[in-house]
């Protein structure tokens, strides 16, 4: 629990674990069917309808309910970006650490392998991941993961490469312990911090990514709903309807925001040296 | 070997991995090129004539000598027939390029423009009230994505001054100044928003890395005046890694911005290769995702360079 608490007592710290920690609240509300009405409910006499005390963030051209839209818009993209960010977080551990374990012809080739990957524009990538798979939800997972694993791959084999020189995995050797125990126990555990801050604002780029590729047609697919989904079908209406920009604008925006806030805290918790010059 | 030397040696084998990477991944696409070039017209071919233009266009070969035929090209310069023009790939690339370039150069001057004095000034005034505004409003600039600041523009624009932004044209910039920046500067806007805010943010913290070394001390106790030790001594140092940034983030710009474009209707790159990966043009998301790659690689090389320029200290060898 000292993590928890650190993170409350630094001032980004507590605004962006509050934020993180009620979007996943929403989340899960939002997933769960508890919403103010059924999000697929079209209420056709209130189409386009103001927000009021019945639709708190009004409605959409079908008589939809924003708000219970955007709640289980917000758990759809929170569930593309922790999937996507675990597997690209799981794939980039195992790579880095072969990388920086086996050395030589590995490392060559894993990283010429990450450095191919890297020379694309990443939404490019993705783009032409969505092209060979069809678009959709597990789609955006998969090509949201792809393109963030080199990320990690390097976050990994770069402090990988110089733990496995230190003297206690050197000592750690010579008492006999085995490869598996070595790279789980004492590589694994000093890679925590480095991947906790990674993975923090990778969800945030994530979350950004699954919106871009709904405003563009190419990630969830409607009738579901989504953030970025609602934003693209609110650019004909938002002269008669601001609200249906507003909301999910500001919606994307402050998620994005809590997860940046809280990796600069992280990065400043777990990592003394930028603890002064981080912004 | 030294570090320059190593990264020109990897570059044509990364380059061969992203066209292997490429040439596979769009004829794993569903779908036949004839039959998305012509749309429902492909129905009317005969067997001869589907066959005899997917021989035109090289489809019916194998994939490694098409993809062999297709490399042989490149090293010639020669990138192949676009189905969805009819016309050479290069020549559909050079047409779109021009507007990607300039945006993604308008939309760095815009973020460097802003970004950079914001970032001195905050990091001058640390953790006085004017700089935790200028970090508040740096993260919140970065936490926005680019077409939610661009519909707000548009919103603004219609609801607040009932105009519309000039959309779906463009007019080179030496054929027309003027218009061609009326056309461009909204989206640059756009752009420049997230880039000036992490412009912002680096130039704080490396102002402020480089305003306690000793010899920035020096300089004060010296008696130097403050504005010149900023200028004179400390900025030198804190914009490399500004310069790093900015370039990585042109390098992405160059590759054309697929989401700007759309909402403001522009004729670039990023459109140009969502369209031909929906319409299966093999040829052109080869030679477009290629070119863009190349473009990527290369600003990263500069990038390195320039740390060599702006400090000296540093031995590109020694990496």
């Amino acid at each position: 629990m000292g993590i928890v608490k650190a993170i409350f007592a630094h001032p980004s710290g507590r605004i962006g674990g509050t934020i993180v920690g009620l979007y996943i609240l929403i989340a899960f509300l939002g997933m769960a069917g508890i919403t103010p009405h059924d999000p697929l409910m079209q209420f056709r006499v209130d189409r386009l309808h103001a927000p009021n005390a019945a639709y708190w963030m009004g409605t959409d051209l079908f008589g939809r309910d924003v708000a219970s839209r955007l709640m289980v818009g917000i758990g759809q993209s929170f569930v593309v970006a922790f999937a996507s960010v675990a597997l690209a977080a799981t794939a980039g551990t195992v790579l880095g650490l072969a990388a920086a374990w086996f050395g030589k012809g590995w490392d060559g080739l894993i990283m010429r392998v990450m450095d191919v990957l890297l020379a694309f524009p990443a939404i490019l990538l993705a783009l032409l991941i969505i092209a060979v798979v069809g678009p959709g939800t597990w789609t955006s997972v998969m090509a949201i993961a792809i393109v963030y694993t080199p990320i990690f791959t390097r976050v990994v084999r770069g402090p990988a490469l110089s733990l496995k020189t230190r003297d206690f995995v050197d000592a750690a050797r010579t008492f006999g312990s085995s490869r598996h125990y070595i790279l789980t126990r004492h590589l694994m555990l000093n890679l925590v911090a480095p991947l906790t801050v990674q993975v923090t604002l990778a969800l945030a780029w994530g979350l950004l990514t699954e919106a871009g590729l709904s405003f563009l047609g190419l990630g969830t697919q409607p009738p579901a709903s989504s953030l970025g989904l609602m934003l693209s079908d609110s650019r004909n209406l938002m002269e008669t309807a601001p609200w249906l920009l507003v909301f999910p604008g500001l919606a994307i925006m402050i998620g994005i925001l809590g997860f940046n806030l809280l990796g600069d805290a992280l990065r400043d918790i777990l990592d003394p040296k930028t603890r002064r010059a981080v912004a | 070997m030294n570090y320059l030397t190593r990264r020109l040696l990897t570059f044509p084998l990364v380059m061969l991995g992203v066209s292997i990477l490429v040439f596979v991944s769009i004829r794993l696409v569903p779908g036949n090129a004839i039959t998305a070039m012509l749309g429902t017209e492909a129905g009317l071919l005969t067997p001869q004539q589907r066959a005899a233009l997917e021989a035109y266009f090289g489809l019916d070969k194998s994939w490694p000598v098409q993809y062999g035929h297709w490399l042989m090209g490149v090293l010639r310069g020669d990138l192949g027939i676009s189905v969805t023009y009819g016309k050479p790939v290069l020549d559909v690339i050079l047409e779109r390029f021009p507007l990607t370039l300039e945006l993604a150069l308008l939309s760095m001057l815009i973020a460097l423009a802003i970004g950079l004095p914001a970032g001195i000034f905050a990091a001058t005034r640390n953790e006085k009230p004017s700089d935790l505004g200028v970090r508040i409003l740096a993260m919140i600039g970065q936490s926005t994505p680019n077409f939610v600041v661009g519909l707000l523009i548009i919103y603004i624009l219609s609801v607040g001054f009932g105009v519309l932004p000039v959309m779906g044209t463009f007019t080179p910039f030496f054929e027309n100044p003027l218009e061609n920046l009326g056309q461009l500067i909204l989206p640059a806007l756009t752009l420049g928003f997230a880039f000036a805010a992490s412009v912002t943010r680096i130039s704080r913290s490396s102002m402020l890395d480089v305003l306690s070394e000793d010899y920035v001390r020096t300089a004060r106790s010296k008696g130097v005046p403050a504005l010149s030790v900023i200028w004179r001594h400390a900025l030198p140092n804190a914009l490399i890694p500004v310069v790093t940034l900015s370039g990585v983030e042109f390098g992405y710009l160059l590759g054309g911005a697929v989401i700007v474009e759309q909402i403001f209707a522009l004729p670039g790159l990023g459109r140009m290769v969502l369209d031909a990966i929906l319409q299966r043009d093999y040829a052109l998301v080869q030679g477009s995702v290629l070119f863009i790659a190349l473009n990527f690689m290369i600003v990263n090389l500069l990038v390195d360079l320039a740390y060599a320029v702006l400090d000296p200290r540093i031995r590109l060898g020694d990496r």
